[in-house]
């Protein structure tokens, strides 16, 4: 079964690897990529702990083929910071203590993006609702969706920044990734 | 868990697809949002030896009317669906869909085409009376009613090589309509999931009724017993609470983790009830 060429972008950075078929996306921005901030939970689709933004909307990486991001725009949780400055939303984790372990934070983090992106204001029913994929063992959800309230006053919370080439998340995933593709 | 070993290809053209499915014989299959397929290819419950993506075909998404139809291309998402509300209840049924991250992803084609009981637009399109357009790599096509489309626990009237490329649901425009999902937790599949459409006549009595379950047998099924009650009569509390009582009538609801078969039928009683008082607006 022969390797397939795939190119995407991942935090504004343009890779092309060769994957087999059966390569998870979420695999692939782990193993391949080293951008470790992408969690694996579950692994069937229920956790969203892997979430991650495929051209600009919420999926759960373990459930997509690195192929099928063939040509599209990944984000992860280390595009999201604007070099030093936190995106309004992990400011607002950090702020309103949304996270305990934090094994969650990342996945709920891209779905809260999405989510007030979608809906800028939403009601703390449409938080619930809108972060129903997404389980956490620790918190009991109040203060990741009080964040999340908080996070909508910023004008920003729903947008990403443009990838800056100094973004540190960015930076330490590209390093890994010339090591991941050169072996 | 990682899926067994395939062969991957995804074509730019709708022909292409076909031959390429033709080409592959029966353990070749299509591909669309992935999250029916890939999950069970993980389980390694499925092992199709090549997936054949159809994301490039462009000319299989999107959402027309056309002659008191709405015509939907199988690559629609869930999203896409639950974001036009001028779609009634295939809106609104596709906003109860698992939950944000799997709606991005999965398509109203793999699901009717996949033919999972627990799904929730197949009985959408058996409530809608709709009906799909398959083709096949022979360059054959042909229009399947909805009451034929399903045909057990995961086998469909689609068959290895041939492709949902048309999904036609009647707007029912002056219906009302409500689809009533009962889970245990917020992003779980339906124990039982009704789908109710009600047609009033001018002096208020019941012209017209459809009602469908999710989950209730080994494919959607029409509550045809509690049409025929409510069908010609008022419309009223009383009139839609009796008609519920025979919600289970012909039924066959596979038991499992979560419910049995005996409150299944309990649950299609009641929420049949609340389908029909929010699609009659009482
Ligand atoms: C955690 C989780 C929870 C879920 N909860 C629900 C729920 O509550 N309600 C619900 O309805 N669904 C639920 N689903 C299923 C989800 O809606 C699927 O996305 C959908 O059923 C299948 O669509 P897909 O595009 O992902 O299809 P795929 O997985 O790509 O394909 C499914 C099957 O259909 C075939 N196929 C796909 N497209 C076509 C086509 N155009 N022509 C012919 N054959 C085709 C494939 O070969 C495959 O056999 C859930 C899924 C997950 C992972
Ligand atoms: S690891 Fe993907 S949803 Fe849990
Ligand atoms: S903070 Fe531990 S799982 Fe959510």
């Amino acid at each position: 079964m022969s390797e397939v060429p795939v190119r995407l972008s991942v935090n504004g950075r343009t890779h092309e690897v060769d994957v087999e078929p059966r390569l998870l996306l979420v695999h692939l921005l782990r193993d391949r990529l080293g951008l470790t901030g992408t969690h694996v939970g579950c692994d069937t689709t229920s956790c969203g702990a892997c979430t991650v933004h495929l051209d600009g909307e919420s999926v759960k990486s373990c459930t997509v083929l690195a192929v099928q991001a063939d040509g599209c725009e990944v984000t992860t949780i280390e595009g999201l910071a604007d070099g030093d400055a936190l995106h309004p939303v992990q400011e607002a984790f950090w702020e309103d203590h949304g996270l305990q372990c934090g094994f969650c934070t990342p996945g709920m983090i891209m779905r809260a993006v999405d989510l007030l992106a979608h809906d800028p204001d939403p009601t703390e029913e449409e938080i619930r609702r809108g972060l129903e994929g997404n389980l956490c063992r620790c918190t009991g959800y109040h203060n990741i969706v009080r964040a999340v309230k908080d996070a909508a006053r910023h004008p920003h919370a729903g947008r990403i920044p443009a990838p800056g080439v100094s973004a540190d998340g960015a930076g330490a995933g590209r390093e890994l990734a010339q090591e991941g593709l050169g072996a | 868990m990682i899926p067994a070993h395939f062969d991957y290809v995804a074509p730019a053209s709708l022909d292409e697809a076909l031959r390429a499915l033709a080409d592959g014989g029966e353990d070749a299959k299509p591909l669309a949002g992935g999250h029916s397929l890939l999950p069970l290819m993980k389980m390694r419950l499925a092992v199709p030896t090549l997936l054949v993506d159809l994301r490039r075909l462009e000319g299989l998404r999107g959402i027309e009317r056309e002659n008191g139809d709405w015509r939907i291309g199988p690559l629609t998402r869930h999203a896409d669906l639950q974001r036009r509300a001028d779609l009634g209840v295939v809106a609104q049924t596709a906003a109860l869909i698992a939950d944000q991250q799997v709606r991005n992803r999965g398509t109203i084609g793999g699901s009717l085409a996949h033919g999972d009981p627990a799904s929730d637009l197949p009985a959408v399109l058996a409530a809608t009376e709709g009906r799909v357009t398959i083709r096949d790599a022979g360059g054959g096509s042909r229009t399947v009613a909805a009451a034929d489309l399903f045909q057990d626990y995961l086998t469909t009237a689609v068959g290895p090589g041939e492709l949902i490329t048309e999904v036609r649901i009647p707007a029912l425009d002056g219906w009302g309509h409500a689809y009533e999902k009962f889970t245990r937790r917020a992003e779980d599949w339906a124990m039982v999931g009704v789908c109710a459409l009600v047609k009033r006549a001018p002096d208020g009595s019941c012209e017209d009724v459809r009602v469908a379950f999710t989950n209730m047998a080994s494919t959607p099924i029409r509550a045809t017993a509690v049409e025929q009650a409510l069908r010609g009569g008022p419309l009223d509390d009383a009139a839609i609470a009796a008609a519920a009582e025979h919600a289970d009538e012909g039924t066959d609801p596979p038991a499992d983790l979560n419910a049995s078969a005996d409150y299944k039928r309990h649950l299609a009683r009641v929420l049949t009830r609340r389908a029909l008082q929010r699609a009659a607006g009482s």
